[in-house]
């Protein structure tokens, strides 16, 4: 069974080289079928192989396989192989099974743009890039993975051309990523000069032999890699490009910049863990990046009137979550999260995607309203997803996930009491966008009527992902509740479980389970705090359908922190000026100067030669008395 | 001997194209396309033909000026093969592209571009130093002509300033090559140019480094390097399509492979004595020319900027002395002429429909021209080191090299991928995307440009690949290099101590 994992990758690629050379010719339901079909057929070879390695492989024995030699230069040697673990396994459920539903949303969404065959081009080769990231054995592949679905989210940011903000949105997004792949580069050359080798599970098992815990090489390799990791997670600081990246197509948000590739670095670090392990400095860093930003993206998203782009800066701010997951050593609390986040912000996308194209491309939640009775079920769907996201206690995925990050932040050994206030703080603000979103958009006054309903293909997806938001949750659930631990045991095959600390936090606070049900208590009390209110201020209220007038302080949060401004101030700027004064390259002014003193001396002694015998006799006395008296006086 | 003959076979096609274009515009097409494919067979012929045998896979030699000690001695290892097969590619290719675009004195064109040929193939193959000089020179002057007669609006200016860096550096390697001929004369008594005699030849220091610096002096103008790189953007912009093609692709590559074949062996001890600079200089032709091509705003001169910024890459990896950086470099020899290649392609067949290179006059050529602009993505991919195609690949190995030979300026180089992501995501954005600012009614790539687009992309995505398909033939010969310039080194060293 195993030997069938290579089918995986190469349908999706199959199905993109496909469209991409006969695309223009084919009709639109070929298209459909092959660009949907693709997919659909790599999750279904993953569903087979998958249930393989549960029921038959208890132990977790990775499967590998090598497809062929890829580069071979003095031990340099990187193959095109795979290696598939419960940590791979997860992903590629994630990749290809929501990957194929929201192609299936997408094949209705898209079908009368007149790129249509070149969108599930580009989408395929996606997600073949990404299932080549999550199952690569050598960094080197993991690489082309990497950059391959930073590719085709430039594509896709891009996809439609004729409007130049898009083109500068999505070369923002390839370019500031690229920032930090740099890094990652660099870091790899630290691995190979020091391991002679690329392959991601025979490092792993040689650092801790080699490198001392905090050791300087350790912690400027793990630092490099969170380079990496933070730009394609849209991190603070290389946060900014995902916002703009909501210029792509919904679906196109829900996989790449919501369910898949954002969540890479989440994936590297939890595949890299021996590393981080290694460099406490640069664990904690991930922890405090990821607090930050889930406080940084969240404050932008209640300030948002364009409901996607709530829902990128809610994207930012939940990764933002699974870095303190993984920086608090938490890590299959972070694979938790990522996969039910999957679930439900994918559906969000898609619910939004629905709202945006049936009220003629508005992204403005004041012009909506009252879509509840119109839409039901997007409406109900796009419910139990904000539900998810906020967190509310008990019946969502989204608590079971998220509270476990927000206890580990307090229980773990690299746990703090700000860790956990801050999670708290953040869960406190989700619930606060969640809800004006689902307020502005589906209650109050209806200000813009549905052009049309949206179809099957459209409805199913939704529901399904609805479902998953809803009992995705009951297959890990906390100590105290249950008791269920299907997810983190299937992990820990993998990643190590979270180390619990020793004693309480701070003396005289309760531990063990009395300490978890307070704090579970807690968490709740906050979501519902945030949804109250939201209540309070966006529920039915007469908001006129413009975009909301906001004062200097509001339309700070509103422009993410500023961080465009700075970074457009003291880099952008800059470069461009440096390369607009050399534009002529002062190098070749210098060889041109050169060629008219030459010119000039040309001119000067083409003068002499004049056709005057006076002028020629006179040069030839001169000439002659220096000779001469050179002669004499040696 | 089966070497000698394709020189002359590309020479005698040359002459038969000029006198057949008395009867025809199209004769001296077919002849010259006829020639190089016969060409490619024969070096196909000996790349699957000769399994890597001995030192060469093909060697030749016969008296020439036997008072000189001067010999036609040729001889091919996996390196002149590949460059070889490169060589007889390109050539099919340019005279492909030439096809429309050429329509004056058709046959003087494609005699030149077959001497072109001719020279590029002697240089790759002649072991004997005085021939070396001369093949140098029969690629320089037909390449003057190209330029100077076919060019654009300045071809007069670029084509001077072309000869004049080539044949000032190149008077300085004639030096070299000269004194090194009566140094090895003095010491032995026997006065050759033959490459292997002339290998071991003992030397002071000195000596070694100043006829090591006018070889170095050739080598670093043709391979463009920063500050004697300011030939390059003008005669690229300036040249016709195929003259461009040719420049970057095979032109420049003679500086890597002179490097390469003759300054490291020659002079090993000089070599590790230069290699600082040599590195430094590399790091700045990489950042400075990703600069300079950021700033450009004629697409031409854009382009040829990015082969400055990729020979960069070059110098670095071949002075880094290891294999795996060199490895890199013949990569970057081959992909950087496919990659540029089809951007010059590209931009020649852009400026025949619009009239225009300027970037500012362009936009929104997706739409019009899907085609080209799905090839102008994928080549504009591959100039930025995208993984999977073959440019990656050699800048991967390259850095991964020059990583053990010095880090910081490996750190600076790899700086060079963000440059390149800049400038490259700019061709894009305002050639193929944005709104359309003028209604040109222009036709996309036909079924001509298609093949030679087609092969093109087939080769850049199979580097990417497969590239050990290239990297094994070119194994031994490295390791040879390699070997040679470290045990020396390490000898001088002892010597020291």
């Amino acid at each position: 069974m195993s030997e069938l994992l290579w089918l995986i990758v190469a349908l999706p690629f199959a199905g993109s080289l496909l469209l991409a050379m006969a695309g223009k010719h084919l009709p639109r339901l070929a298209a459909a079928i092959i660009g949907v079909g693709s997919v659909a057929l790599s999750a279904i070879v993953m569903l087979i192989l998958g249930l393989d390695f549960l029921h038959g492989n208890p132990a977790g024995v990775p499967i590998h396989q090598t497809l062929w030699q890829w580069i071979n230069v003095s031990g340099f040697s990187p193959g095109i192989a795979f290696h598939l673990d419960s940590v791979s396994l997860t992903f590629v459920f994630v990749i290809t099974f929501v990957g194929a539903l929201i192609h299936l949303y997408a094949a209705p969404f898209m079908w009368k743009d007149e790129g249509f065959a070149r969108f599930f081009s580009y989408m395929n080769l996606f997600v073949g890039f990404m299932l080549l990231l999550v199952l690569a054995d050598n960094f080197l592949l993991l690489y082309l993975g990497w950059e391959g679905v930073g590719l085709c989210s430039y594509l896709l940011i891009g996809f439609w051309y004729k409007d130049p903000a898009n083109g500068y949105a999505a070369r923002k997004a390839f370019t500031v990523t690229r920032v930090g792949d740099t890094a990652m580069v660099i870091g790899l050359f630290i691995l190979f000069t020091t391991y002679h080798t690329l392959n991601i599970q025979d490092i792993l098992v040689a650092t801790p032999h080699t490198w001392a815990p905090g050791s300087t090489i350790a912690t400027t390799t793990a630092f490099l890699l969170l380079g990496g990791a933070i730009g394609k997670s849209a991190q603070v600081p290389l946060q900014t490009w995902l916002p703009d990246a909501m210029a792509a197509p919904s679906p196109v948000s829900a996989l790449i910049h919501a369910a898949t590739m954002v969540t890479a670095g989440v994936y590297l670090i939890a595949r890299t863990h021996v590393l981080f392990e290694l460099a406490p400095v640069v664990q904690s860093a991930v922890a405090v990046i990821g607090a930050v930003t889930l406080i940084v993206a969240g404050m932008a998203a209640i300030y948002q009137h364009d409901i996607k782009k709530v829902l990128a800066y809610s994207t930012i701010s939940q990764i933002g979550y699974m870095f303190v997951a993984l920086g608090v050593g938490a890590w299959s609390a972070a694979l938790f999260h990522f996969m039910i986040h999957a679930f439900f912000k994918s559906l969000l996308f898609l619910g939004a995607g629905s709202v945006i194209a049936v009220l003629h491309d508005e992204h403005n939640m004041y012009k909506m309203g009252g879509l509840w009775k119109k839409m039901p079920v997007v409406f109900w769907t796009f419910l139990v997803g904000a539900c998810a996201l906020s967190a509310l206690p008990l019946i969502t995925a989204g608590f079971y996930s998220k509270d476990e990050i927000i206890w580990q932040a307090y229980a773990s050994d690299k746990g703090s009491i700000t860790l956990w206030l801050t999670g708290l703080a953040g869960a406190f603000i989700t619930a606060l966008y969640t809800f004006r979103m689902v307020f502005l958009t589906f209650f109050g006054k209806a200000k813009a009527e549905p052009a049309y309903r949206q179809g099957m293909g459209m409805t199913l997806p939704l529901v399904v992902l609805a479902f998953l938001s809803f009992v995705g949750g009951f297959i890990q659930l906390p100590d105290n509740m249950g008791h269920v631990t299907l997810f983190s045991h299937f992990i820990q095959q993998v990643l190590p479980a979270t180390t619990p600390t020793g004693t309480a936090v701070i003396a005289g606070l309760p531990s063990g389970h009395a300490a978890e049900w307070i704090a579970q208590l807690i968490a709740a009390i906050v979501s519902i705090a945030g949804l109250t209110l939201a209540y309070r201020l966006y529920y039915n209220k007469p908001f006129p359908a413009a975009e909301p007038v906001r004062n200097p302080i509001q339309q700070f949060f509103f422009k993410g922190w500023d961080f465009d401004l700075l970074y457009d101030k003291v880099i952008v700027q800059p470069i461009v000026f440096f390369s607009r004064i050399d534009k002529n390259d002062v190098i070749d002014q210098f060889y041109t100067g050169l060629a008219s003193v030459a010119g000039l001396f040309n001119k000067g002694l083409a003068a002499t030669q004049n056709g005057k015998l006076r002028w020629y006799a006179m040069a030839l006395a001169i000439g002659a008395v220096i000779t001469l008296t050179i002669l004499l006086s040696t | 001997m089966i070497l000698a003959w394709t020189i002359c076979l590309l020479m005698g096609t040359g002459l038969l194209a000029w006198l057949a274009s008395r009867w025809s515009d199209t004769l001296p097409r077919i002849i010259s396309l006829a020639g190089i494919l016969l060409f490619l067979g024969i070096v196909l012929y000996i790349w699957f033909g000769h399994p890597a045998g001995g030192r060469w896979i093909v060697h030749y030699t016969h008296s020439w000026i036997s008072a000189f000690g001067i010999r036609i001695t040729l001889g091919a290892d996996g390196l002149s093969l590949l460059m070889l097969l490169l060589t007889a590619f390109l050539g099919v290719l340019s005279v492909l592209v030439s096809w429309k675009e050429i329509k004056t004195r058709v046959g003087f064109f494609h005699f030149n571009l077959l001497f072109i040929l001719a020279g590029i193939t002697g240089v790759f193959v002649s072991l004997d130093l005085f021939l070396f000089y001369f093949s140098w020179e029969v690629m320089l002057i037909p390449m003057y002509f190209l330029i100077s007669i076919w060019g654009y609006e300045n071809r007069t200016y670029a084509a001077g300033k072309f000869f004049l860096f080539t044949q000032a550096s190149g008077l300085l390697m004639f030096l070299s090559i000269l004194g090194l001929y009566f140094v090895h004369g003095r010491s032995t008594g026997i006065y050759t140019f033959d490459y292997e005699a002339l290998k071991g030849t003992l030397m002071s220091r000195p000596t070694a480094f100043l006829l090591m610096l006018g070889f170095a002096a050739a080598f670093l103008v043709k391979l463009s390097t920063v500050p004697f790189h300011s030939w390059l953007p003008d005669a690229h912009t300036q040249a016709p399509t195929a003259g461009s093609v040719l420049l970057a692709g095979l032109l420049l590559k003679t500086g890597a492979y002179g490097l390469i074949r003759f300054v490291l062996p020659l002079f090993p001890q000089a070599s590790h004595q230069f290699a600082p600079v040599a590195m430094i200089l590399g790091v700045v032709s990489i950042l400075y020319g990703a600069k300079l091509a950021y700033a450009q705003t004629d697409l031409k001169r854009l382009v040829a900027y990015i082969s400055v910024s990729h020979m960069g890459f070059i110098l670095l990896g071949i002075y880094a002395f290891n294999q795996i950086a060199l490895q890199g470099v013949i990569m970057q020899m081959v992909a950087h002429a496919i990659s540029t290649g089809g951007l010059f392609i590209i931009v020649g067949a852009l400026h025949d429909r619009i009239q225009t290179r300027e970037i500012g006059q362009m936009g929104g050529l997706w739409t019009l021209v899907p085609k080209m602009g799905a090839m102008g993505l994928l080549f504009v991919l591959a100039s930025l080191g995208l993984p999977g195609l073959g440019n990656f690949i050699a800048e991967i190995l390259i850095l991964t090299g020059s990583f053990m030979a010095s880090r910081i300026l490996t750190i600076l180089a790899a700086l060079g991928f963000i440059a390149a992501t800049l400038y490259s995501l700019r061709i894009m954005q305002k050639v193929f995307y944005g709104t359309v600012l003028k209604k040109w009614a222009i036709a996309d790539f036909g079924i001509r440009e298609m093949i030679v687009m087609g092969s093109l992309a087939i080769v850049i995505i199979w580097l990417g690949l497969f590239p050990n398909s290239i990297l094994n033939g070119t194994q031994k010969m490295v390791q040879g290099v390699i070997e040679q310039v470290t045990i020396t080194a390490n000898m001088a060293q002892n010597e020291n101590r």
